[in-house]
């Protein structure tokens, strides 16, 4: 009974490791769809995740007000955030982008209300396994009814070709400016249920090794692909628990891992399930 | 003819060089204009100043009356101007289907099956499939893709940069005939282009640009026979031959 017992106190963190790390996938697709290679989501999730922390821990606000409150704080980061770097494209967006990252980590790691290195604990652990995936899910309905809009459309033709997209009236730069701001939306939710689900933040929790790990999710998943990304971060996270053996070497395994998939797998898991028919010869 | 295009003095530059200058030019309803010249001349900037790539430095671009110099290129193409690329850049990964709904994007819903197929039917390409990559098809499909994109956003002009570029006079005699279907919807083109035969079939007036400024206008008869056009344009051409 006992070893049950353990057994579900083990792998509930794991489930909810899972939710919250598939929510940070998503967070990156949005962007990754939009042709967008910003790598924010981590700091604008760790900004929410101490937004809510405090607002809970210092003053005392209730979950769903705290979670709000985060979420729209790295909306608004994420938007303010979006002005500066609009020009920018590719690898020179990647690096603005790690270096905000590296800017919120400093701040954390600085700031006295954020607890510092030494980080923020008695965070409420009020957040659930049921309250992850009825999150996840809500977002993931959301994604679904947003990918029949023609803003779904605006976004595969801004990532396929920008210049073309203007030519058919696509306004280039509110798309990218929209998702961003989503993105950060879904960074914001999944840092909030993280620092209440884990009721322990430290300000390397949502460094540069965070937002390496869910560009790498992205990447094995399937790079425009929302469903690829969800099953990356999936897959990324149970594989350690299922060969503990490899636990201490993760960052070798996740290093190989990439390097196969990137050289015999470049559309990710997507592309293995969705082989592009070949083109039928002309009658 | 105000419900036309009308450049009035149009400049251009680039730092210290003149790409255009006062270049003035008008596209009727259904009429079609070559714009000629040789490499260089200016050609495609005036496409880029006219659908806002590049902001013009001097004078005004109207279409119907409403002026769209200094507007961002997607606000120019849902006012009325869609446009082909002197290189193809059709969206390769998406399917003809998409490729025609991105061309229908500023208009109310999307084009349905029937109305893709009867756009294609208008670009000369009524075989293609609608679920086909536009990157796998032939090359003379893509250009012919790339027109029937354009006319899916309904314009009231149409710029066509170089379309017969890399076509065989089979395919080039077929052009012709899209393109004078094309007008006779009521459509106004400006088509630059170097083939002077599709010219001379296609156009009913002809710019020619040298430098960046008009060298002349004209029937497309009487610019073949113009000294100055022969020399800067025609005659160079027949040098390198």
């Amino acid at each position: 009974m006992n070893v049950l017992v353990d057994f579900f106190a083990h792998h509930s963190r794991l489930f909810d490791q899972i939710g919250i790390n598939a929510l940070l996938a998503l967070s990156l697709s949005v962007s990754l769809q939009a042709g967008q290679l910003a790598l924010c989501q981590a700091g604008l999730a760790g900004i929410a995740a101490y937004t809510s922390a405090i607002l809970s821990v210092q003053f005392g606000w209730p979950l769903p007000a705290s979670i709000l409150a985060a979420i729209v704080a790295a909306v608004l980061v994420a938007s303010l955030l979006a002005y500066p770097v609009r020009k920018l494209r590719g690898i020179f967006l990647a690096i603005a982008t790690v270096g905000f990252g590296e800017i919120v980590r400093a701040l954390a790691n600085n700031l006295p209300i954020t607890g510092g290195a030494e980080g923020l604990s008695g965070i409420p652990n009020d957040v659930t396994t049921p309250i992850i995936y009825g999150s996840l899910a809500f977002v993931a309905v959301a994604l679904v009814l947003l990918a029949r809009t023609k803003f779904a459309l605006a976004v595969a033709l801004t990532r396929e070709d920008d210049a073309a997209a203007r030519g058919v009236g696509v306004d280039v730069g509110m798309v990218r400016f929209a998702s961003l701001a989503l993105g950060g939306a879904i960074a914001g939710l999944a840092g909030a249920l993280y620092a209440h689900a884990f009721f322990f933040l430290a300000p390397g929790d949502f460094g540069f090794g965070r937002m390496e790990q869910i560009l790498v999710w992205c990447v094995i998943g399937g790079v425009t692909s929302p469903v690829g990304a969800v099953a990356g971060a999936a897959f990324l996270s149970v594989l350690p628990e299922l060969i503990r053996k490899l636990a201490d070497f993760s960052e070798i395994t996740n290093g190989l891992i990439l390097l196969i998939v990137i050289l015999f797998a470049p559309g990710g898991f997507a592309g293995l399930w969705r082989r592009r028919p070949r083109a039928a010869p002309d009658a | 003819m105000p419900d036309g295009l009308v450049l009035d003095g149009v400049g251009v530059r680039y730092g210290g060089v003149i790409a255009l200058h006062d270049v003035s030019l008008s596209v009727e309803p259904g009429v079609t204009v070559g714009l000629i010249g040789p490499n260089g001349a200016g050609k495609t900037t005036l496409i880029n100043a006219t659908t806002g790539i590049v902001a013009p430095s001097t004078g005004t671009i109207a279409l119907g009356g409403r002026r769209l110099d200094g507007l961002p290129p997607n606000r120019i193409a849902r006012a009325g101007i869609a446009r082909t690329y002197q290189n193809i850049r059709l969206f390769g990964a998406l399917d003809v289907r998409t490729n025609l709904a991105a061309g229908a994007f500023a208009r109310p819903g999307r084009p349905s099956d029937d109305d893709a197929r009867a756009l294609l039917a208008r670009a000369g390409i009524a075989h293609l499939a609608l679920d086909s990559p536009a990157a796998a098809l032939p090359y003379g499909d893509q250009r012919r893709l790339e027109i029937a994109r354009a006319l899916a956003a309904r314009p009231t002009i149409l710029m066509l940069d170089e379309p017969a570029a890399g076509m065989n006079p089979t395919e080039t005699g077929r052009l012709v005939e899209t393109i004078k279907a094309i007008a006779r919807d009521g459509i106004g083109i400006l088509l630059i282009e170097h083939d002077m035969t599709l010219v001379r079939a296609a156009c009913d007036r002809v710019v020619v640009l040298n430098f960046g400024q008009v060298l002349a206008r004209g029937t497309p008869a009487e610019i073949a026979r113009d000294p100055a056009v022969v020399e800067a344009y025609l005659g160079s051409a027949e040098d390198i031959a």
